[in-house]
């Protein structure tokens, strides 16, 4: 049995209304990710990439174009079913930390598991290997304020991954890390995504990150674009090979 | 309420706060409770406590019962007596009066009843102790004789604890009252027994009359209308007060937490599950609050029931706690409900 693609988005149009006129976020978007497979998605501010992955995450509905996410196609499903397959297929990993300042870095997953209505014993179980995962099993009982950037950006990391998801969606993970942390944060993107069968896609302005994805696609005026590879699929190969250290 | 409890013990204080509030309002009602009870005691028990179900009065016009305005004549409670339905039909004349023993007096409905030999009297509890304290039932007594309304009395027992218009009872026959009271009338009002389904309303209208059910005659006194309506009209601001507190505190929390509101949407969670969240944290509040207001209140008031009318039942205790619990949940449900409006974009990067 062939698994579905966890990703795909055919020929998605989102546009917002702009005063008078009607601005374009993704112009006829097309996108698929495989599992295992570590996707970043680069361009200019006000691209269309956030659109992208607000649309991944369905808490937008493109205006057309079918969006599928674990093989559910969900570009008609009411908000409820949408929240549904989020919480059950689909990881998300915010830019700012947005950890819950009331809960510890344990509990900040577990209420991952409470919201699923898992078994709370389970959870601290499985709360408890992401923490080690993320290098974060001594800070378990820590609160955000007690946590230092870095480290609230991998407990946010652990915590996309609770419910195991077959999708992640990353927005702009470095944006409030130094290069050395940022580099870090990345690294251990990559490893979960291989290891977990993840279909990972990372929005980012860090190029210097790149070279440890798998595939480079840039938005660019709401549209999605790369070369065309030898298994048919998008990719920008010069930006892949962007050495280290470059970008901003 | 894995979220709700976690924020209560995160900020404690902010909760402590209005937990306080809560708990100060219910204290507040339930010893208002508790004394609009006891008052309401004193000015009706003595109707309310009458062997009959419904009562008589006089009325002109279109004027509403009142006691201090009926005057029962002779033709009209024979012709009672004879109504189908009613088993009996017995006199009932009030006069306020002084009653006096020796060279103590005080104060005290004087009743006008059937049972009641002719110069005997029978004393309320209250008024036997104003008088002496030591008459407890005892015609052989040293107090044998009080002085009501200018005529001597026997005192033939003391009976219960009844009180009309913040004064105590004493009963004599109706014939005594007729000539002790100095009125043409034979009575105040008449007090019925009914069996079946007797024509009442056909019978006020032929003898001039209006019959209430005894337990709405207390809206006949003039002073009880108006004191437990002001009582009852306080208690029901108290409880607007709390409801539109705690919605005013909960819509102040949600705003504030609306960032984390998005982020548990983005992540997953219905808009359910956080209504129920947020609405758990606030019965939480309320129950800790309108407890242990509630528990003080009753506490309080039975340590100053001796002094004070106070009447501690679970009408005047754990009613106003379940009332302050609702009204403030409803308070808050009205509150949270913004958490549906809150869009789970704006979690991500570009909107926030």
């Amino acid at each position: 049995m062939t698994l579905p693609i966890p990703l795909r988005l055919d020929d998605v149009v989102l546009t917002y209304p702009d005063g008078d006129r009607t601005l374009t976020a993704l112009d006829h978007v097309d996108l698929d990710v495989a599992r295992g497979e570590f996707t970043a998605v680069v361009g200019p501010s006000g691209s269309g990439k956030s659109s992208l992955l607000a649309v991944a995450a369905m808490l937008l509905t493109p205006g057309s174009g079918r969006v599928t996410v674990a093989g559910h196609d969900v570009s008609g499903a009411p908000q409820a079913v949408r929240t549904r397959i989020r919480r059950d297929h689909v990881g998300v990993v915010f830019q700012q930390s947005n950890l819950l300042a009331s809960l510890t870095a344990l509990e900040q997953l577990v209420v991952m598991a409470h919201i699923a209505g898992a078994s709370p014993r389970a959870a601290a179980v499985r709360a408890r290997e992401l923490l080690v995962a993320v290098d974060m099993a001594d800070k378990e009982h820590k609160r955000p304020h007690q946590l230092s950037g870095g480290e609230r950006q991998r407990v946010n990391i652990a915590r996309a991954l609770m419910n195991r998801p077959e999708v992640l969606l990353v927005d702009e993970p470095t944006s409030a890390l130094d290069h050395e942390r940022g580099t870090r944060i990345v690294s251990l993107l990559a490893d979960l995504t291989r290891e977990n069968g993840l279909a990972t896609v990372m929005v980012t302005h860090d190029l210097a990150t790149l070279p440890l994805v798998d595939r480079v696609l840039t938005m660019a005026d709401a549209k999605l674009s790369g070369e065309l590879s030898e298994d048919g699929r998008r990719t920008n190969t010069d930006l892949l090979a962007a050495p280290m250290g470059v970008g901003e | 309420m894995f979220v709700a409890l976690r924020d209560l013990r995160f900020a404690k204080g902010r909760f402590a706060l209005m937990g306080a509030v809560v708990l100060l309002i219910t204290l507040l009602v339930t010893m208002l409770s508790g004394l609009t009870a006891g008052l309401a005691r004193e000015n009706i028990s003595a109707i309310t406590e009458l062997p009959a179900d419904r009562i008589v009065f006089t009325t002109s016009g279109d004027s509403k019962p009142s006691f201090s305005d009926s005057r029962v004549t002779d033709t009209m409670w024979r012709e009672w007596q004879r109504v189908p339905g009613v088993s009996t039909a017995e006199r009932l004349g009030i006069t306020m009066g002084r009653v006096a023993s020796g060279e103590r007096g005080t104060s005290a409905a004087v009743f006008g009843v059937e049972n009641v030999r002719d110069g005997e009297v029978v004393l309320s509890s209250g008024l036997a102790e104003e008088l002496d304290g030591k008459l407890d039932g005892n015609p052989g007594g040293k107090h044998t004789t009080v002085r009501i309304l200018g005529r001597d009395f026997t005192v033939s027992a003391t009976a219960g604890s009844a009180s009309y218009s913040h004064a105590p009872v004493a009963w004599i026959s109706i014939g005594d009252w007729q000539r002790t009271a100095g009125q043409d009338a034979v009575a105040t009002v008449i007090a019925l027994r009914t069996s079946g389904n007797p024509d009442l309303s056909g019978a006020d209208a032929r003898l001039g009359t209006t019959t209430v059910a005894r337990d709405d005659a207390p809206a006949a006194i003039g002073s009880y209308s108006s004191e437990n309506g002001s009582l009852q009209l306080m208690r029901g601001f108290l409880f607007a007060i709390s409801a539109l507190v705690i919605g005013a505190f909960f819509t102040v929390w949600t705003i504030q937490r609306r960032a984390d509101v998005a982020v548990l949407k983005a992540l997953g969670a219905s808009t359910g599950y956080l209504l129920r969240d947020a609405l758990a944290q606030a019965v939480v509040v309320l129950l800790l609050g309108a407890g242990i207001g509630g528990a003080l209140g009753a506490g309080a008031g039975a340590l100053a029931g001796n002094t004070v009318p106070f009447v501690l039942s679970a009408a005047t205790t754990a009613v106003p706690v379940v009332v302050m619990i609702l009204l403030g949940a409803a308070g808050a449900a009205l509150a949270i409900r913004k958490i549906t409006s809150v869009d789970p974009l704006t979690a991500l990067g570009a909107s926030r």
